[in-house]
């Protein structure tokens, strides 16, 4: 089978890619492991939530229609919203087809599947940047005795034992999981290294809302020296709600979650944390003062004060003075380990030698130093909103242009340019 | 706010940014080797010496020879010819932040005036006499407190203190539990 371009994957970032190709008349296919947003199908705890509102999920030529914009969808709608995407735009799309092996030809790429092999001169590869969990490696040190899971098998608190539960990790899932797990009476101890606090509403307004109105979630990564640590940074501390609560580790010790440094390593059954708790607390709450700084002067450029509240500022993070630095792990108190220390990509199908030494695929913005070959969906890949549904769109529009100019051999369109 | 001449807290932030540049294309070169060797005089009096270190892949020499007097006070019925050994190791985080807060100021453009910091390191001595086993031997906590003029706002100040510990090898050092082998020749 051939083809101009194989898309790989079906969620928001393939099917926005599709529907850029379409409107190019490039010809094209979106193979599908299983089925369209097979991840939020079955990677997803039961009680997530996007933690972006309805309003802001915009792909191209797609968005909410519904009568609650400010609204948060479960996995469900959001499953359903990804559907309807696919069904409107016609993509075309090949499910139940799993890709085995990408590989560099003459004529461009050799893409093979359990349901046939397509010849492609261009590979968009959109297959999601939460594949695989990153479990470090001191997991292997843990007594046999406790139950570990990462969290993409974490799918809601009756899959674990009664007593005690250690959260490994303070971004959105590692603060959510624990709120849940805490609230369904396995008392929670938090291990907080590097996270991201931000209040889910800033003067009565949705931070979302703030931080697309001023510019930061367009922020381009040609903006950054060190892209490396921001691709890296662990997810904001946000949760979709009803009730729009901020789910930051205050949140946490106002039900009795106990905060403890970040786990750093696991002798003789004996978990040793890092004393660095105060000083991780310090760097999250001066970032996010930094954040509310610049809305606040975005807000008076605008001249949005008065019809907002007016600015304040949130309690620092509270932590007990000396917080435990080791926790006997036989001692029966913990009884299940929940490792929310990240995910990564599996790019493991992929033959073509465009790996760092880490294993991650070099890129710029998403074009991959093989041509023709582009990445799509992964954090911060050409602007802060990369990983968000809503960055899929400006995201694919540049990358279907590159890809635009590849084909019909114009050259490379400038890279590293803000558009 | 606004300086009228170039920020200069004497660090070469162009060299620091190249050597970032340059070794995470070369991660080989960024192996380094501490040393230090140390000689017994008597009671609880020694000498550390530091000279030679490995890194960029060959041997390096500190342009001189550095010792180190360690012994511990009267009240431990020592002759206290230097600091205690804790002592030392407040001076080396105390030293390896405040590098950190040069740097760090220098890289955000913020020009520093004055530097001090005042480090207490508390500690149940009943731990090192074996009075009690429920007593550690090392601190039970240690306080850095910065007095820092510059000209930055409060918060500038406090992001630059923080980004020195989170860039800071003896932070790292005594936060965070490390493997330790003493064997005898």
């Amino acid at each position: 089978m051939r083809t101009t371009t194989v898309i790989i994957g079906a969620g928001h970032a393939g099917l926005a890619m599709s529907r850029c190709l379409a409107d190019r008349s490039i010809d094209h296919v979106v193979l599908e492991r299983r089925e369209v947003a097979n991840s939020w199908k079955t990677e997803r705890w039961d009680s997530l939530r996007l933690l972006t509102p309805n309003w802001q999920s915009r792909l191209p030529g797609f968005g909410y229609e519904g009568d609650d914009p400010d609204g948060y969808r479960d996995m469900p709608e959001t499953i359903a919203f990804i559907e309807r995407y696919a069904e409107v735009i016609s993509a075309p799309v090949e499910t139940h087809t799993t890709v085995t092996s990408v590989r560099s030809v003459d004529e461009g790429y050799e893409v093979t599947t359990d349901r046939g092999v397509w010849s492609a001169r261009t590979v968009v590869i959109a297959s999601g940047a939460c594949n695989l969990p990153n479990v470090p490696a001191l997991a292997d040190l843990v007594p046999p005795e406790i139950a570990t899971l990462p969290a993409l098998e974490y799918c809601n608190p009756d899959q674990l034992d009664e007593g005690g539960v250690m959260v490994v990790g303070a971004s959105a899932t590692g603060t959510q999981i624990a709120a849940e797990i805490h609230r369904s009476g396995r008392p929670v101890t938090i291990s907080v290294g590097e996270h991201v606090r931000v209040p889910r509403v800033y003067r009565g307004v949705d931070i979302k809302w703030w931080m697309d109105r001023c510019g930061v979630l367009d922020e381009h990564y040609t903006e950054y020296d060190n892209l490396e640590r921001v691709r890296n940074l662990p997810s904001p501390q946000l949760a979709g709600s009803d009730d729009r609560r901020t789910v930051d580790l205050n949140s946490l010790t106002d039900i009795d979650v106990k905060l403890i440094g970040r786990l750093a390593g696991i002798n003789n059954g004996n978990a040793q944390f890092s004393g660095s708790l105060p000083n991780q607390c310090e760097l999250s709450d001066l970032k996010m003062n930094r954040l509310l700084d610049r809305i606040d002067e975005w807000a008076t450029e605008n001249g949005l004060d008065e019809t907002v509240e007016p600015p304040h500022r949130f309690e620092p993070t509270k932590f007990e003075a000396s917080p435990p630095l080791s926790l006997d792990l036989t001692s029966g108190e913990i009884r299940t380990i929940v490792w929310a220390t990240g995910f990564r990509p599996d790019h493991s199908w992929l033959d073509v030698p465009v790996f760092d030494r880490k294993g991650r695929i070099r890129h710029d913005g998403g074009v991959v130093e093989a041509p023709g070959l582009y990445l799509m969906g992964i954090p911060f890949l050409r602007r802060r909103k990369s990983s968000l549904i809503d960055g899929a769109g400006d995201d694919a529009r540049d990358l279907s242009a590159h890809l635009a100019s590849f084909l019909t051999g114009d050259g490379y369109a400038p890279q590293s340019t803000k558009t | 706010m606004e300086t009228t001449t170039p920020v200069d807290n004497g660090v070469n932030v162009d060299a620091l940014l190249e050597a970032r540049e340059a070794l995470s294309e070369a991660p080989e070169a960024a192996q380094f080797q501490w040393r230090a060797t140390c000689e017994w005089i008597k009671g609880t009096h020694s000498r550390s010496t530091v000279e030679g270190f490995f890194g960029l892949g060959e041997e390096q020499q500190h342009k001189s020879r550095f010792t180190f007097e360690a012994d511990h006070p009267e009240v431990f019925a020592s002759e206290d010819h230097g600091a205690t050994p804790v002592e030392l190791v407040l001076a080396g985080l105390a030293s390896c932040l405040t590098a950190g807060v040069a740097s760090v100021a220098q890289m955000r453009d913020i020009q520093l005036r004055s530097v001090s910091a005042t480090l207490e390191g508390g500690m149940d001595i009943q731990g090192i006499l074996g009075i009690d086993s429920d007593v550690r031997n090392g601190f039970d906590g240690i306080k850095v407190t910065y007095d820092i003029d510059a000209d930055a706002t409060p918060e500038e100040i406090r992001a630059v203190v923080a980004q020195s510990q989170k860039r800071s090898a003896v932070y790292d050092v005594i936060t965070n539990p490390t493997n330790v082998s003493v064997e005898v020749k």
